[in-house]
């Protein structure tokens, strides 16, 4: 149902995201990119020891990419790293498993994503983003 | 066998196409991605599995009956596609798998061949990336340079700055038919005169044209032409190299193998005529032959009709989508053909095709493998309309529904 992939949360995050600005003192600063529809994004992560203490992105993509970047952006603030990569790993068996991780909180809006596969790599590209400023070198990040 | 076909393009031949008489997500499918791919007629599909049923052997080798008959239906398809493009000769037809394997054999056989260090390649800003990056690969290869002929706002090439790229190091020009993107027609046998004023041979990239307008290479003058199979209601993996004797005669080969030898000792190898020097391995046997059944499908309706008809039916939806509030339409050149590429103020391509898809429509959106030209109009991906004969002005109509419910649900 297209209702269960535009909800009201994912509408208002696309079109006023948050934390949508550079960081010109960000610790990392990575771009993630989906070859596949151009979707661009640039986070940047500002660590205090193992702490996300800031994090935000720029960049043009789709209403999902977008609100996914969005949410992600006020979810991980604050969390450890660990924390962050867990989160990353339960959205990801949100969007592409029939498992129903609990306690996804904000991100349950996401659950209909399930239901459009070609939307799946939307959802995810700011995660997978995320994923690599927190545990590689890596300055570029492909959904590919 | 005889299908009886319904050779008026529009509504009547509609019922030809098996796939397009289905519902997706509950909605009729209207599909508006021709550009990406065209659907197949039953004479087609028929032409395809008669091979397979009753023909199926391979070419150009055995004595027996069932390898004569391949033969021949092979071959027929090659002088069919001959007639199609009105080549001088059937021995410039060569098959290869589509456009892409047609730039790549001539980037690397003429390519390899002719292009030298300091040496220069032209194409235009609106090029698929498979008439950019064959060039770049050999570019890189023989420290050569890839020059770009710069289009304007509307879309369309700039003949008088295309001319002025044009010297004594220019070994190739290259330039698309009809843009994927954009829709623009290009002034093809204008751009393969100023190219032959310069003594520069002129390759012309027809993959969006073939399925919409008469074809003629040797009024053209260009000295290659490649099509696509499937953009013209034909099977994948099957197109046409067209290519001028002279040309192909003084190229390498481009894959060793079967069927393009003379005779092979150790010592030394030496080449087969024309087509089949080019044509190493057994071939696509099938999907040559359903190439043959397109083409003689397209002459049924006539070229001409379907000019007509596609003409006025873009110029319906042109006018239809230029109501729409907000909307902009990206390529908007005097001579265009079946695309409407346009972007929606506040919803990204991605959100409008899948709330269209879920609607029924099927449309393409994305970059549509011409980023650069994109990146000209500065949007990063488009929504893109493409039209075939067996649309109609109902299926203008869903989109433009479609549309509104897109803006519905992003108010």
């Amino acid at each position: 149902m297209l209702e269960d992939l535009y909800q009201e949360v994912i509408l208002d995050h696309s079109k006023r995201p948050r934390n949508f600005h550079q960081m010109p003192d960000a610790t990392r600063g990575v771009e993630g990119y989906n070859p596949l529809c151009g979707d661009k994004l640039k986070l940047f992560v500002k660590m205090d020891g193992e702490k996300v203490a800031d994090i935000s992105f720029v960049g043009a993509g789709c209403a999902i990419s977008t609100a996914s970047a969005s949410l992600m952006t006020e979810l991980v603030k604050g969390k450890s790293r660990e924390e962050a990569v867990a989160m990353m790993e339960r959205f990801h068996d949100l969007l592409t498993t029939e498992k129903h991780p609990a306690d996804m909180g904000k991100l349950e809006v996401f659950s209909g994503v399930r239901e459009f596969p070609a939307r799946v790599k939307c959802a995810t590209l700011a995660w997978h983003t995320l994923k690599s400023a927190l545990t590689s070198e890596s300055e570029v990040v492909s959904t590919e | 066998m005889a299908v009886a076909t319904n050779v008026w393009p529009g509504q009547t031949t509609r019922e030809n196409f098996p796939v397009l008489n289905q519902r997706v997500h509950g909605k009729p499918l209207v599909y508006l991605d021709n550009a990406a791919t065209t659907q197949k007629p039953q004479v087609v599909i028929d032409a395809m599995n008669q091979f397979y049923q009753a023909d199926n052997s391979n070419i150009h080798r055995g004595v027996h009956e069932l390898s004569e008959r391949s033969t021949r239906h092979y071959e027929e398809a090659r002088v069919k596609a001959q007639a199609f493009l009105n080549a001088a000769d059937w021995r410039e037809i060569v098959f290869v798998r589509g456009v892409t394997e047609g730039i790549n054999l001539v980037a690397y056989t003429f390519g390899r061949r002719h292009v030298n260090a300091g040496d220069e390649i032209v194409i235009s800003a609106m090029e698929h990336h498979s008439n950019i990056v064959p060039w770049q690969i050999l570019c890189e290869e023989k420290q050569a340079v890839l020059k770009i002929a710069p289009i304007n706002e509307r879309g369309e090439l700039l003949l008088d700055e295309y001319e002025k790229l044009l010297g004594p190091r220019t070994k190739l020009v290259s330039m698309v038919h009809v843009s994927n993107a954009l829709g623009t027609v290009n002034p093809v046998a204008e751009i393969t005169r100023i190219g032959h004023r310069h003594g520069v041979p002129v390759f012309i990239d027809g993959a969006q044209a073939v399925a919409h307008m008469k074809v003629d290479v040797q009024a053209i003058d260009c000295d290659f032409y490649s099509l696509s199979g499937h953009k013209m209601f034909g099977p994948t993996g099957i197109g046409v190299l067209y290519g001028k004797t002279e040309l192909l005669n003084k190229m390498p080969p481009y894959q060793g193998g079967g069927d393009m030898i003379r005779h092979v000792s150790f010592a030394k190898t030496t080449y087969n005529d024309l087509p089949y020097k080019f044509e190493a391995g057994t071939p696509n046997i099938a999907g040559t032959i359903g190439l043959g059944a397109a083409i003689d499908y397209i002459n049924e309706i006539g070229l001409a009709h379907i000019q007509a008809y596609e003409h006025e039916l873009l110029g319906y939806a042109t006018e239809q989508l230029e109501k729409i509030a907000g909307l902009r339409i990206i390529g908007t050149a005097r001579e265009k053909a079946s695309v409407i590429s346009f972007v929606l103020e506040g919803v990204h391509p991605h959100d409008v095709g899948t709330i269209l898809d879920r609607e029924g429509v099927a449309v393409r959106t994305g970059h549509h493998c011409a980023q650069p030209v994109l990146e000209w109009f500065g949007v990063p991906a488009t929504t893109r309309a493409s039209l075939a004969f067996y649309n109609t002005k109902q299926d203008i109509d869903a989109l433009v529904a479609g549309i509104g419910k897109v803006k519905e649900i992003f108010g």
